[in-house]
């Protein structure tokens, strides 16, 4: 005989929580009738709630639209801007132009990792911190283990443009006083006083504020998908008005080669 | 201007076109002048990878191992996903995207073999040191988006049993092999296999296939993406042939239908909890 498998009980229906297109009839999100309860929701709303499960006011909604919008810069320098742009010069669609950018948002450097680990960060400063642990002494061992902390400090430069415009549009909401930023605060205190001079970055800001939404850090990062397009499709678009190829051209000599001499195959 | 820096392609310019290359040399090998018609495809793979041509073992278990990592089957969520593509009519890019994105992932995909990889490099291919660095994996998720492993990586998400291509690949690649990791392989699977609690995965032949070839984890990721892909893009081609209708749709069991609420005010009571 043979035995049962653990897949076995999911070859039948798929069955879900989060909803269905019943065709011809209604969709179904999150146990919501689309089109008859959430008819006018706003879309970052909607994009919160998918992630979610949770209801938001329309305070905290103009907050998590402004994080969004605050990170749309049509700069086709920016790593996954330029993707876009790239895809415009080569002449591919402009969706998988900005699918790809967008899978390339999920950086290191910036974007989808540095979002979850910013959170990730505060969540286990927070830990460290409500057991009695001393926060200085976190955040240096953690600076130690992995010689950056994610949230503070910049690749290119220490400054964050979009953090005052949004420290004042949390100030107007009355939402510039949560547990998490006030967490973030002190540690911005502790890395500028140091020796290390990291001042919060956007990522850090927006993990506060997510923290003190609710979100985890998962979640953080998966709210931020539409954190970027709106600034790829402009890039995409202008580079598609130029002659093929003209994004960032590069001469046969302006590779810099630095690897091995000329040799022979045979 | 903008310059690129790089160790593996070298071009001297066309004396009529300075964005055409005349001559490109990969680590120094001339591509078009020497390579064409005397290096195969694993050459060029292993060459642009690691720097250094393979050598004739290193190319025979490269060609083996793409043959049997080509195609996952129509089973496979990542091959489904590139089908979902091409029967739908979406661009062929799509389709591979599809495949890359969900054959990406640390279950059966190469975010595994990478978890494995490193496993195998921490472990200096000891096998008491192995497993107990691939059950660290799991019980240590590293802070990153990807999802924690919940089983050890190279092993069967759910089976004890070792499926039979598994076994086969592993047997005939491991004579092959110019490294060490393979015979370990076959050398303590049981052991290993009793320490996970599952059978050995082809995730897990391929890790210790790219450690014989000297990859690093990164490496084999990559290489792994790469190998995968033909049979997604032959599968989305045939969905896009068959046609929907010969694709299956899936029955769904929605289990919270607001319709099965009394009326709409308990969903709005519900918003304004």
């Amino acid at each position: 005989m043979i035995p049962t498998h653990p897949l076995d009980a999911y070859t039948g229906p798929i069955r879900t929580r989060m909803g269905a297109a019943i065709g011809g009839e209604r969709a179904v999100f999150r146990g919501y009738d689309l089109h008859r309860d959430l008819r006018d929701i706003h879309w970052v709303e909607l994009l919160f709630f998918g992630v979610t499960g949770k209801r938001y006011s329309p305070s905290e909604i103009r907050i998590c639209n402004a994080l969004l919008t605050f990170t749309s810069y049509p700069d086709p320098r920016i790593w996954n801007n330029r993707i876009a742009a790239l895809g415009g010069t080569s002449r591919t669609t402009g969706n998988l132009a900005v699918a790809a950018a967008q899978a390339a948002s999920e950086a290191v450097l910036f974007g989808g990792q540095s979002f979850y680990r910013a959170l990730d960060f505060l969540f286990r400063a927070r830990a460290h911190c409500d057991t009695g642990g001393d926060l200085h002494g976190f955040v240096a061992d953690d600076l130690r283990r992995h010689r950056a902390i994610a949230g503070f400090g910049r690749p290119r430069i220490n400054e964050d443009e979009r953090v005052a415009p949004m420290l004042a549009l949390l100030a107007e909401e009355g939402f510039d006083d949560g547990p998490f930023l006030r967490l973030a605060r002190r540690i911005e205190e502790i890395l500028l006083t140091g020796r290390w001079r990291y001042r919060m970055n956007y990522a850090g800001l927006a993990a506060a504020v997510c923290g003190d939404l609710g979100l985890t850090p998962e979640q953080y990062s998966l709210v931020s998908f539409p954190a970027f397009p709106c600034g790829m499709f402009p890039c995409y678009l202008e580079a598609r008005e130029k002659p093929a190829g003209a994004v960032m051209p590069v001469t046969c000599v302006a590779m810099k080669y630095i690897g091995a001499s000329p040799r022979h195959w045979a | 201007m903008t310059t690129i820096t790089t160790t593996i392609w070298q071009e001297v310019p066309e004396p009529a076109n300075p964005y055409a290359a005349q001559v490109a040399r990969c680590h120094g090998y001339d591509v078009y002048g020497e390579m064409l018609g005397h290096a195969g495809w694993a050459d060029m793979v292993f060459l642009l990878l690691t720097g250094e041509r393979p050598d004739t073992r290193q190319k025979a278990m490269l060609e083996s191992l793409a043959v049997a990592l080509a195609n996952p089957g129509p089973r496979d969520p990542a091959v489904h996903a590139a089908m979902c593509g091409g029967v739908s009519g979406s661009p062929a890019a799509a389709c591979l995207t599809a495949a890359l994105a969900v054959g990406a992932g640390g279950a059966g995909g190469a975010r595994e073999v990478h978890r494995a990889v490193s496993a195998w490099h921490a472990s200096r291919g000891e096998v008491g040191a192995l497993a107990a660095e691939l059950a660290r994996v799991v019980a240590e998720p590293a802070i990153e988006t990807w999802p924690a492993a919940e089983v050890w990586p190279g092993f069967d998400a759910h089976s004890p049993v070792c499926p039979l291509p598994v076994l086969r690949t592993l047997d005939y690649l491991a004579p092959l092999s110019p490294g060490a990791a393979l015979v370990t392989l076959q050398q303590g699977r049981q052991t290993l296999e009793t320490g996970a609690g599952r059978g050995l995965a082809m995730t897990g032949v391929a890790a210790a296939a790219y450690v014989d070839l000297g990859m690093s984890p990164d490496q084999a990721e990559m290489l792994h993406l790469l190998l995968r892909l033909p049979g997604a893009a032959a599968h989305a081609l045939e969905q896009a042939k068959l046609g929907f209708q010969k694709f299956p749709w899936g029955e769904l069991e929605l289990l919270d239908d607001p319709m099965r609420k009394s009326s709409r005010n308990d969903c709005l009571a519900e918003v304004e909890s």
